[in-house]
């Protein structure tokens, strides 16, 4: 085996060290354009920002490990953040830890109908996604006629989650980091998790060997939603305002982006959760990098589109080369 | 799951029709006929005829996006990047007539360029780079958009000459408004290219087993390559009927006519995994989807609140034979 083959082979097998390489490069050359960025104000912005993706992404990381899409998770935050928002203003004196469970369970709920889609009705994840997109924003419009939740509806104990807390990590950052422990633990090491990458990268062939195809389809999909609707609690409790148009609307394009720079495999089968949690902070970064050297920020969606394209790109270019030289090196 | 009928076999009615070959079509059709009878019901001035022949207009971009995307589906791809092809070059248009002082003419050759080489760039990615079109029109879509935005910021770019503004307020022969005339000159141009060429039959050979294309000495990468240009294309029209319609050209324009698109070819029965579909289905769905959202439109019920309907019409489509083919086996 060749030594450039060597670098390839181990740059796929850590993808992990690829993007944090990336990332190092990106704080270096914005720290040298704009010393403030790697000040704490700085940072603890960056840490608030990134709480919402990183919860969301670590269901799509499952989700696209199963070969498989959820276009819907900006939906249905968006759907259990007014949900949280409306409770809220209907009782302002319920404990902090229901109203969480509000959301959660909102989520569930929804993620469990696309689930059912799914798993067991045989629509393809990407129809059934881009419908219930549709049907959950316009349940948000139903239930909440159309008027947004402000902040005066809001307690402040609430709010008080996305800020710079004792340790100086707001809480939903802690939040979204339990999640990607846990994430992780259930993706390497319990049987379902294990169960997802077989799914993945072949669904007859798990089938065949006994794996429970639609059951774990169905749980990936609650999962997604239950972890949309964490992250709709995430949403008022850092925004404290719900708008019913813009409350997760396109947030889906970021959450698959993250995923996919992850190193998440977009043909299924291969995916981690750290690598995820990597890619939301890069996006994360990159946001920040570009409002902090005063590039203009409409340059965003640009720049998001072009690191989608890179990664998957990247990602074949590897791939290609893996199989090779594993061919060679047979 | 749809084997010939063997003369043993009694068949229901309902499993005779879900049987047709274009089973889809006449699901989509009946609900259509559905749609008018409600939408008539609901209000007095649905049958006017004017008003019948205008409602297309509204929705003509995504009706037009869903013939080529139906070509695209049958082949087994998907183009999600087609509404922000549509508003980058409408903003191409915009800055060449406007800010480059380029003759009417000469801006919308240009951006219809433009636009030609944005869907080949897309076609490229998937079928020379070989990576899967949901990524990568997942990533333009993104990128197109955010070229645009990068362009002109929030900006409106008006003031073209009155020749170029208001196309849907023209008619033919006095009473037939010009988008209805060309969705359905351009319907019958892109079913016959489908249904009755070589290349159509290629797009059906790809979206059924790419493999087997392959070794029949179907020219893959290049049929791929054509048909991801022509959506460009498609699109970039698209972009320009629009600002002509609005007489304004922005970043933001568009959103979410990719979905309709995408749901009035699924909705008229071809199959999402490629492989089988019709140009008529396509029309029929397009047309329910319009009678749908104007029959709402009519008694009131926000835009919000219809997409809930289109979203539910989607399900229903794919469960409904799913389930009763179920049934039959």
């Amino acid at each position: 085996m060749t030594s450039k083959g060597g670098i390839v082979t181990f740059l796929a097998r850590f993808r992990e060290v690829g993007i944090l390489f990336f990332l190092a490069l990106i704080v270096v050359l914005t720290t040298l354009k704009a010393p403030r960025f790697l000040q704490w104000d700085n940072l603890s912005s960056i840490l608030l920002d990134v709480p919402l993706l990183i919860v969301i992404a670590m269901g799509m990381t499952m989700v696209i490990i199963s070969r498989n899409i959820d276009l819907s998770v900006g939906s249905m935050m968006g759907l259990s953040a007014m949900c949280v928002g409306m409770t809220l203003r209907a009782n302002p004196n319920l404990p902090i830890p229901l109203a969480m469970l509000v959301g959660i369970l909102v989520g569930v709920l929804l993620g469990s109908i696309n689930g059912t889609l799914i798993a067991f009705l045989r629509v393809p994840a990407i129809i059934a996604t881009l419908g219930t997109l549709s049907i959950y924003r316009g349940i948000i419009f139903i239930i909440s006629d159309g008027k947004s939740i402000n902040s005066q509806d809001l307690p402040d104990a609430l709010t008080f989650l996305a800020k710079p807390a004792l340790t100086k990590l707001p809480l939903i950052m802690v939040m979204a980091l339990v999640v990607v422990g846990l994430a992780h633990f259930f993706l390497r090491t319990q049987r379902t998790g294990r169960d997802i990458f077989a799914i993945g990268s072949n669904p007859n062939a798990a089938r065949l060997r006994g794996v429970p195809v639609n059951k774990t389809l169905f749980l990936v999909f609650l999962l997604t939603g239950a972890l949309s609707g964490l992250a709709g609690f995430m949403y008022t409790a850092r925004f404290a305002f719900v708008d019913p148009a813009q409350a997760g609307t396109g947030f889906e394009l970021s959450v698959i982006a993250a995923t996919v720079i992850g190193g998440t495999d977009i043909f299924g089968g291969a995916g981690s959760a750290l690598g995820t949690l990597l890619g939301c902070l890069l996006l994360g970064v990159i946001n920040n990098a570009l409002a902090i050297t005063e590039l203009n920020q409409m340059w965003q969606l640009a720049v998001y589109g072009a690191i989608i394209l890179i990664a998957v790109y990247t990602d074949s270019l590897i791939r290609g080369r893996l199989g090779k030289a594993e061919k060679e090196g047979a | 799951m749809t084997t010939t009928p063997t003369p043993s076999q009694k068949r229901s009615p309902l499993q005779g029709l879900l049987a047709h070959p274009l089973s889809s079509e006449i699901v989509a059709f009946l609900l259509l006929i559905i749609a008018f009878f409600v939408g008539t019901r609901l209000s007095p001035h649905f049958l006017d005829r004017d008003y019948l022949l205008g409602v297309p207009s509204e929705y003509i971009e995504a009706g037009i996006i869903a013939l080529p995307m139906t070509f695209i589906i049958v082949a087994g791809q998907i183009d999600i990047s087609v509404a922000s092809n549509m508003a980058l070059t409408a903003t191409i248009f915009g800055l060449l007539y406007d800010r480059a002082n380029l003759p009417l003419g000469g801006a919308i050759v240009l951006a219809l360029l433009a636009s030609l080489l944005l869907g080949a760039f897309n076609g490229l990615l998937v079928a020379k780079s070989r990576l899967p079109a949901l990524a990568v029109t997942l990533g333009t879509f993104a990128l197109y958009r955010g070229i645009a935005q990068a362009f002109i910021g929030d900006k409106s770019i008006s003031g073209f000459p009155e020749k170029f503004n208001g196309w849907d307020a023209r008619f033919l022969a006095g009473a037939v408004p010009m988008p209805l005339v060309v969705f359905l000159v351009l319907a019958v141009l892109f079913g016959l290219v489908l249904h009755r060429t070589y290349f159509g039959r290629w797009v059906y050979a790809l979206g059924t087993s790419e493999p087997t294309a392959q070794y029949s000495g179907v020219p893959v990468a290049k049929t791929q390559l054509i048909l991801f240009s022509v959506t460009g294309f498609m699109a970039g029209l698209c972009g320009l009927l629009m600002t002509s319609r609005y007489s304004v050209a922005r970043f933001d324009i568009a959103q979410g006519v990719e979905l309709d698109a995408i749901t009035a070819v699924v909705l008229g029965g071809t199959n999402i995994f490629g492989g089988r579909g019709t140009i008529l289905g396509t029309v029929i769905a397009f047309f329910l989807m319009v009678v749908v959202r104007t029959g709402m439109g009519l008694h009131n019920i926000k835009i919000e609140k219809q997409l809930i309907v289109v979203g539910l019409l989607l399900l229903f489509s794919i469960i409904l034979p799913n389930l009763l083919r179920k049934q039959k086996t």
